[in-house]
């Protein structure tokens, strides 16, 4: 998928060289952040490993073809996005100036296409959404092809895009895209293959070798910061505070809703005639122990504090009974199953 | 010979043709970066009809092999991917572009054959470009000459350290895949079983290996860059190297070069 400098228009060259010049500005940013030394190495070799597996033939079964891995989820599924975003850019420089593997020139769109959305789109959409409760053979299988045909299919709707904004071909753009897409489909399922290949036998060997391997193992691979009692503890706490506290502080000015009505009709008061609404708004002030927020025929601040904590655990109780409840239901339709 | 053969000998081309150079070169690398990005931006720029502006181009081609002592047969060689992909985006021109803009007898050259045919000029110029900056100033020199552009340390360190282990682990490669094809002969390539088991090695290498270099760097010295040999370019040289590429190159951009030589005859 590497683009020619022949393919690319100067001003759409310069485009991408920015877009892909930002990119790695933010890696950079967030490698040196890491303030690891000792991974600029690792990043270097890498590098040469992915340009160095890219030059083997693994043979697709009954094709009598053959396909390579993809380089960019490899090493963003070892380094990181950002490190394995800047070692794939070393293997395009390096591809490009050695052996004429793309052009200067289209090096920002190279960038792009391949090491932006390989490292990018398929580690953090992809990668970390199937990791993020434990990694397992299943899960790296289904990110790895996931990741390669997603990122493959976009760097190649990305080449369409480019090549026809530069001009260069007379194909009109629904042909290209229905040349280039299928295509690439295809060479991203194999790529995937590979590439699941090569992660889950690391995975096997080495696991803690892969970005956002948690040795705790799946039960404890996003243990939360504080306990569950605690953090019921504190909410509980803080509705008590915002309810009766923040609550003496509660404007006497309209809302956002009662302003506009004002505004509309001169009232924010509805007014309703019927025996339905009468009937309605008896039950309502023999039952509300607070209604507008106060003591009945009283006008203490003390009224409005306690109507605060009390509607504050209110809504608590109800949310909690509620989650049981339905806790309970899908306790019961799971069984069933 | 295999890719991977291939690769090795290319590499080891580029740096046979570096170790020769060292120290004879007054042009600092970065005139030569400098001078082939305009190539290339200038090429590219040509309109799609224009086959004799970019036919002059050539020029800085013939004049800088010749110079340099590169051999064009090597240069050639590798304009075979891009002609082919120049190639198939461009197939559809002559066919969807059928205007005739040269006719003689029966023989007739519409403007989408033209502007095929000088798709396939601007891949050839460019690749062959790249390859004249390679092969005249080095993994090295492009590696200094992004350093002085400002280039974060780091990247350049990694580019560095890629072009130096490229060589061992392309090896290492070689080596496998030829105790593989020893002990399954008449295979083509590595069998879907053996996918992850044999890149998978590699890579665990590869990993051992950047901590042995790193630990390697640390004892060395490495304070965060690795300091090359700097490039022996004389200022003046490499100024006047630069300027006078950019005026011819832009002379030959702006006028008709072959019309006008042509029309002195």
């Amino acid at each position: 998928m590497h683009m020619a400098d022949a393919l690319v228009a100067p001003v759409v060259a310069g485009t991408m060289y920015a877009c892909s010049g930002a990119a790695m500005g933010y890696s950079m940013k967030k490698v040196r952040l890491e303030n690891a030394p000792e991974k600029i190495p690792v990043m270097g070799v890498m590098g040469a490993f992915v340009f160095a597996a890219q030059m083997i033939n693994f043979t697709i079964p009954g094709t009598g073809s053959s396909g390579h891995l993809c380089g960019g989820m490899l090493l963003s599924a070892v380094l990181g996005p950002e490190a394995g975003f800047l070692s794939m850019i070393g293997v395009l420089l390096v591809q490009c100036l050695l052996f004429a593997d793309g052009g200067l020139l289209a090096l920002g769109c190279n960038v792009w296409n391949m090491a932006f959305y390989g490292c990018f789109v398929g580690a953090l959409v992809i990668w970390k959404h199937f990791m993020k409760k434990g990694m397992s053979r299943k899960k790296i299988m289904a990110a790895s092809v996931l990741g390669c045909m997603l990122t493959l299919q976009m760097g190649a709707f990305s080449v369409t895009l480019e090549t026809l904004a530069s001009g260069i071909t007379e194909l009109p753009f629904g042909i290209f895209v229905s040349v280039m897409q299928p295509i690439h489909l295809a060479i991203g399922l194999v790529e995937g293959l590979i590439t699941a290949a090569v992660l889950v036998f690391i995975y096997e060997a080495r696991p803690e070798l892969l970005w956002g391997y948690n040795a705790q193992g799946p039960e404890g691979a996003r243990k939360p910061k504080m306990s569950y009692k605690r953090t019921i503890a504190v909410l509980v706490i803080a509705a008590a505070v915002t309810g009766g506290l923040v609550s003496l502080a509660a404007s006497s000015h309209p809302d956002g809703l009662e302003w506009s009505m004002e505004q509309v009709a001169g009232t924010a008061e509805l007014e309703t005639e019927g025996s339905a609404y009468a009937l309605a708004g008896e039950i309502l002030e023999t039952t509300a122990i607070l209604p507008d927020y106060a003591w009945k025929s009283s006008e203490s601040p003390t009224g409005t504090t306690f109507s605060g904590i009390f509607g504050g655990a209110v809504v608590i109780l109800l949310s909690v009974t509620g989650c049981y409840i339905l806790r309970f239901f899908k306790g019961r339709s799971v069984k069933h199953e | 010979m295999n890719r991977l053969q291939k690769a090795v000998k290319d590499i080891h081309t580029v740096d046979a043709k570096e170790a020769g150079r060292k120290g004879q070169s007054k042009v600092h690398p970065l005139s030569r970066l400098a001078v082939t990005v305009l190539y290339i931006l200038l090429t590219v720029s040509f309109p799609k009809y224009d086959l004799g502006g970019i036919g002059a181009m050539v020029v800085y081609l013939l004049i800088t092999g010749i110079w340099e002592e590169i051999s064009f047969r090597e240069a050639l060689g590798r304009i075979w991917p891009v002609l082919l992909l120049a190639g198939a985006v461009g197939i559809a021109n002559p066919f969807v572009d059928r205007k005739v803009c040269w006719e003689s007898g029966s023989l007739a050259v519409t403007y989408g054959m033209v502007s095929m045919v000088t798709l396939m000029l601007k891949g050839i110029f460019s690749v062959m470009a790249s390859y004249l900056l390679i092969m005249t100033v080095g993994m090295e020199g492009i590696c200094s000459s992004l350093r002085v552009l400002h280039v974060p340390k780091e990247f350049v360190t990694i580019l560095l350290l890629m072009h130096r282990y490229l060589i061992v682990l392309l090896k290492e490669a070689e080596r496998m895949m030829q105790a593989y094809r020893l002990r399954a002969p008449g295979q083509k390539g590595i069998h879907v079983n053996a996918w992850g088991a044999f890149a998978g090695q590699l890579l665990l290498r590869s990993v051992d290996r950047a901590q042995t270099v790193y630990e390697s760097m640390l004892l060395r010295g490495y304070t965060g860059e690795i300091i090359g040999k700097r490039p022996v370019g004389k200022r003046g040289i490499s100024i006047g190297y630069a300027v006078s590429w950019t005026l011819v190159l832009a002379g030959i951009r702006i006028l008709p070069v072959f019309q006008m030589v042509g029309s002195l005859f």
